[in-house]
């Protein structure tokens, strides 16, 4: 058998039946997670079909994404702000419990961002197919599983059949090399690879991150990396099991325990790619040379060094309009631009260690005067170690918010909004107009950057305070 | 799915590259449990003003472009979201194909699973369809191709699964449910 990638032999562990030239390969999905946006279209399918979720037992709910995040709403007996926001919230609870699915409910401990939660629970393991009607799947594949979006008729497709039909992507390596500066985080970094290739630049491929800057990355940091694949318009962002990835995993609660543990361990170990497996494309990145990075536009790859200019691109017409909407203008430095929130949280920066990043910064200080700050971990759990270790504590007292977890200011639709012509810098993976609410202007960054910002009021570099 | 086979329109064009789904029908819409009526929604900031009026300038609400099932938008179209609403909002309004030089994959397959047809030209087919709005073009499903003014015919790439699906009106469901006893055998193998 020829050498193959770490892809490769997850992809051809879940042939149910090969592709063909004339139809799609079957392939076996073993985890689905599900939200409360992308879900309730794909249950009316099995109502009108008549059909039961196939493996109730490989599916997970929870609910993010229109999900509130005030305290008074999630356990204060506060009704739900938004009407059909809380109509969704309660139309996933009745199909969750009509169908047999688990669901860690508004209230439930274990409660979270879907792609934050699926690793911290141990659901996502190395090997397997994940999938989720979210494009943010792609940070599943930190744990060397093949994890991708998908669209709400193959959501009910895999409740029907726990299967997809799919055709085999190209493979793509990102080879990184060398030590991150300090101040650089793994945010810095996928930021910077999405600035070389662009937001189309891994459209039909699946990304495998490789290389010893990687291997040195610990597991928090490998999801932010891959969470950002579908920023550069890749179907999936994977990294090769290791060390790190098995004592990560160990003991978390619905990994596998014991002997069945031994086992799962042994059979990882023969995931990463085989030594000389082709990919379609390559390219290397010079870890070294990463600055802290800030997006100026309105997509990710419309990124620079925070000290650096906005390029000009004189005739572009898609360039002006980023401009236009961002209220900027080429050639201007953005260092000292003015900022007015700072969302700290999402699937992209919202666990432990980003908490704890943004914190080393702000303890002690304050946000500058008239700045709003949202804090919103990943997860409940998240939260509750955080606040274990006095985190919220230091946010609370720099004056910011310290919210319930849940997607809030990452997109626009459960209340917690940027305004119109205000700048915001944010931890999260999308820049797009409207993003964080009509007319916001989004400027994505790492958390340290965006505490820094935090403290002045201004674009401002991480390293000023290291 | 409504079957397609040819398609005659004239063509509305958004020139921007990197048109993503959070501009196709902006999140605060995605609080529906159903995939109808969200036409209205379709490129709702773009569209519409702070008053909620339409914005004369903006291509979908000039005058020639009304009954247009054709888009043309710039590189890169639907990259973002995996939202469905975005395919959803587009057939809903009326749209049936998108032509673009690169179409993002999660819309690209969402797209096909809601009869709206994905088409993917070279940069100078490309190029001209936006530099010309407003032809008539003429797509072919069963032979993929697209015919543009002067009678020349460009084609694209189509996959016999998805082209055989469009042609006919079915969903992929139906392949998969009639796979169900090799998926358990599977399963049992495994
Ligand atoms: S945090 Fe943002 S990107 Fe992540 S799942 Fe929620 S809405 Fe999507």
């Amino acid at each position: 058998m020829p050498a193959q990638t770490l892809f490769e032999k997850v992809w051809r562990r879940h042939e149910v039946v090969a592709g063909s030239a004339a139809t799609p390969a079957v392939l076996y999905i073993d985890l689905h997670l599900i939200h409360e946006v992308t879900s309730p279209q794909a249950f009316a399918l099995l109502r009108e079909r008549g059909l039961p979720v196939a493996r109730p037992a490989r599916t997970f709910a929870t609910m993010d994404h229109s999900t509130p995040t005030l305290t008074a709403q999630v356990f204060g007996g506060a009704p739900i702000a938004i009407d059909s926001a809380a109509k969704q919230v309660r139309e996933l609870e009745r199909n969750c419990a009509e169908f047999g699915v688990e669901l860690l409910g508004l209230q439930h401990a274990q409660r979270g961002i879907v792609h934050v939660i699926g690793p911290e629970l141990g659901l996502t393991q190395p090997g397997q197919t994940v999938v989720c009607g979210d494009s943010h799947t792609s940070t599943h594949g930190a744990l060397g599983a093949l994890a991708f979006g998908i669209g709400t008729t193959e959501v009910g497709h895999v409740f029907a059949t726990q299967c997809l039909l799919q055709r085999k992507p190209r493979t793509f390596a990102i080879n990184v090399e060398g030590g991150l500066q300090p101040g650089v985080t793994a945010k810095d970094l996928i930021l910077a690879v999405i600035g070389r290739i662009g937001v189309g630049g891994a459209t039909g491929h699946v990304i495998e991150y490789r290389g010893g800057t990687i291997r040195a990355l610990d597991m928090e940091s490998r999801m932010t990396v891959c969470n950002m694949s579908i920023e550069a318009g890749a179907r999936a962002g994977m990294i090769a099991p290791d060390e790190t990835t098995f004592a990560w995993l160990a003991g978390r609660p619905r990994a596998p325990q014991g002997a069945q543990w031994e086992r799962a361990v042994a059979d990882w170990g023969t995931l990463p790619g085989d030594g000389g497996a082709h990919f379609d494309r390559q390219i290397d990145i010079d870890a070294g040379s990463i600055e802290p990075m800030i997006t100026w536009g309105t997509n990710p790859g419309m990124v620079i060094p925070v000290g650096g200019s906005i390029p000009q691109r004189g005739d572009d017409a898609v360039y002006g309009r980023a401009l236009d909407y961002m209220g900027l203008s080429a050639g201007q430095p953005l260092q000292g631009a003015p900022v007015n929130v700072v969302f700290l949280g999402s699937c992209t920066n919202s666990r432990l260690s980003d908490l704890r990043s943004a914190a080393h910064i702000l303890r002690g200080r304050r946000v500058a005067k008239g700045l709003r700050m949202l804090v919103v971990p990943g997860s409940q759990q998240i939260k509750r170690e955080a606040e274990a270790e006095g985190l919220d504590r230091v946010f609370i007292e720099a004056g910011a918010e310290w919210r319930e977890s849940g997607c809030s200011m990452c997109l626009g639709m459960n209340g917690d909004l940027v305004a119109a012509g205000e700048y915001s810098v944010s931890t999260s993976n999308r820049n797009f107009e409207g993003r964080q609410g009509k007319g916001a202007r989004t400027l994505l960054a790492s958390p340290l950057t965006a505490a820094a910002c935090a403290v002045r009021g201004r674009v401002t570099d991480p390293r000023e305070f290291l | 799915m409504q079957p397609l086979q040819t398609l005659r329109s004239r063509t509305v064009v958004l020139p921007g590259a990197n048109i993503d789904t959070d501009q196709i029908i902006p999140a605060r819409f995605l609080t529906t449990t159903t995939r109808t009526g969200l036409g209205a929604s379709l490129f709702a900031d773009w569209r519409y003003d702070g008053t909620g009026a339409a914005r004369p300038d903006f291509a979908l609400n000039r005058p020639e472009a009304r009954g247009c099932s054709v888009l043309v938008a710039g590189h890169n179209f639907g990259c973002g979201s995996s939202r469905e609403h975005a395919a959803w909002a587009l057939a809903d309004y009326g749209i049936r194909a998108v032509i673009s030089t690169g179409i993002a994959d999660i819309f690209r397959n969402n797209a096909l699973k809601n009869g709206l047809l994905p088409v993917v030209v070279d940069g100078d087919t490309g190029g001209w369809l936006l530099d010309n709005p407003g032809v008539e073009v003429t797509l072919d499903v069963a032979s993929a191709t697209l015919v543009l003014p002067q009678g020349r015919s460009v084609s694209f790439a189509l996959e016999p699964f998805a082209q055989h699906c469009l042609l006919e009106g079915v969903d992929e469901l139906g392949f998969l449910l009639a796979r169900r006893g090799v998926i358990e055998a599977w399963e049992q193998r495994r």
